[in-house]
């Protein structure tokens, strides 16, 4: 079974993703803002990662640079999720080593879809 | 509803459209033409049929047909038909037509046109290979709705976001407020226009690749036969067909077989696509 970490400081998000994801197979790891995740990643690293953008403490781009900056770890795919749905902040994350990237509001079947795009499922 | 007004309607969606509507869809009638008939200042579905049988209205006819089209359709849907369609027809395309350099691609049931968009977008990904082919993208259907939205070549959100690499959204689209626009680089390789799978054929002209999907499900039997036998006159030889992933041709006409372990490809019968395409044994 693959791990996927939901990083949402909407505890509403994370449930509905958790939900959707573990309808899809998948073994549900939650953070509620970058610098949890970095902490989550640093005990497991998971095999993708759902990821909001503004958040407190640190946010999700802040997180993704300092993953994908972590040397000798099996990288996981990094699928944004948030309502930044301009084409600057695509074109940032995307640079910034993102996999995929999902504007908000989502359903099950854009998540789906994307995870299909890059492998997941 | 009444069941000689049932017979009545359904007769007509399949003298029009193909349509098989079995009783079970009744429900679809309801929620699909009230809408209409209301806009129509008809206080429902019963006067609507009862107008119709009364007088041929030609553009009430059309609007009824269209408003009982599923028109449900995303960028690179299944994926495989596409990846299929990248690595092995295309290839095949190539060697068997270096000479002319000529392709023509048909999607007989474009709907809002990211069929055959995404199949621009391939040969767009490509185009050091492509740039100085003489390439058709023809999108038919029968909804002229559909049709025109797909010339505009706009789509939401939710659409850009079902089967559409994020890569190919930054590449290909603009972003205007909450919906996105095709690049012209893209539009401008598809054509549109206005056909009905029931009628001839003749006009069209032979094409090299023809992908009708999601819509011969709609049709019953003796229709599917019809428009499968009538493509492959349109078809080349050594062509490829793609079919929907609830779509075959076992038991429904000859002229065409799978290509075995390929789902949703099929190439015309006793033809050599296969060998072109690498793909016998
Ligand atoms: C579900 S869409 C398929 C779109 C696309 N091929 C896909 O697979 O995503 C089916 C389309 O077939 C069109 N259609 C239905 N009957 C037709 C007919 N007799 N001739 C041409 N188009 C027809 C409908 O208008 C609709 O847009």
């Amino acid at each position: 079974m693959k791990t996927c970490l939901v990083v949402d400081d909407s505890r509403v998000i994370r449930k509905v993703a958790r939900r959707i994801l573990e309808e899809l197979d998948f073994e549900v790891v939650e953070a509620v803002d970058g610098q949890d995740a970095l902490d989550a990643c640093d005990r497991d690293m998971p095999d993708a990662v759902l990821l909001d953008w503004n958040m407190p403490v640190m946010d999700g781009l802040e997180f993704m640079k300092r993953l994908r900056a972590q040397e000798g770890v099996e990288q996981p795919i990094v699928v944004f999720c948030t309502t930044e749905n301009d084409m600057a902040h695509i074109r940032t994350a995307i640079e910034a080593g993102a996999n995929e990237y999902i504007m908000k509001p989502f359903d099950r079947e854009i998540i789906e879809a994307k995870f299909v795009q890059v492998g997941l499922i | 509803m009444r069941s000689e007004d049932f017979k009545f309607i359904s007769q007509l969606l399949h003298d029009r459209s193909g349509l098989m509507l079995t009783e079970d869809k009744v429900y679809l009638l309801e929620s699909r033409l009230t809408p209409l008939a209301r806009k129509r200042g008809l206080d429902g579905l019963e006067s609507l049929i009862q107008k119709l049988k009364l007088s041929r209205d030609t553009a009430l006819t059309n609007d009824i047909v269209e408003a009982m089209t599923t028109n449900e359709s995303f960028f690179f849907r299944d994926n495989t038909p596409f990846d299929l369609f990248k690595q092995y027809v295309l290839p095949a395309m190539e060697k068997g037509r270096g000479s002319g350099k000529r392709l023509r691609i048909w999607c007989a049931a474009a709907s809002t046109g990211q069929e055959p968009y995404s199949l621009a977008i391939i040969l767009r990904e490509a185009w050091h290979k492509w740039r100085d082919w003489n390439i058709e993208i023809i999108g038919t259907d029968l909804s002229s709705q559909v049709l025109d939205k797909a010339v505009e070549g706009v789509y939401s959100q939710f659409e850009v976001q079902r089967g559409l690499p994020i890569q190919m959204l930054i590449k290909y689209f603009q972003q205007e407020g909450d919906v996105w626009r095709l690049n012209n680089d893209i539009r401008s390789m598809v054509k549109f226009r206005k056909f009905n799978l029931l009628d001839n054929f003749a006009g069209l002209g032979k094409f090299d690749v023809i992908f009708c999907r999601n819509v011969l499900i709609y049709f019953d039997q003796p229709t599917k036969s019809g428009v499968l036998n009538r493509m492959r006159k349109t078809l080349s030889d050594d062509g490829a067909l793609f079919l929907g992933a609830a779509e075959t041709v076992l038991g429904i006409t000859d002229q065409f077989k799978p290509v075995t372990g390929q789902r949703g490809l099929y190439v015309p019968t006793g033809g050599k696509s296969e060998e072109l395409m690498g793909l016998n044994g």
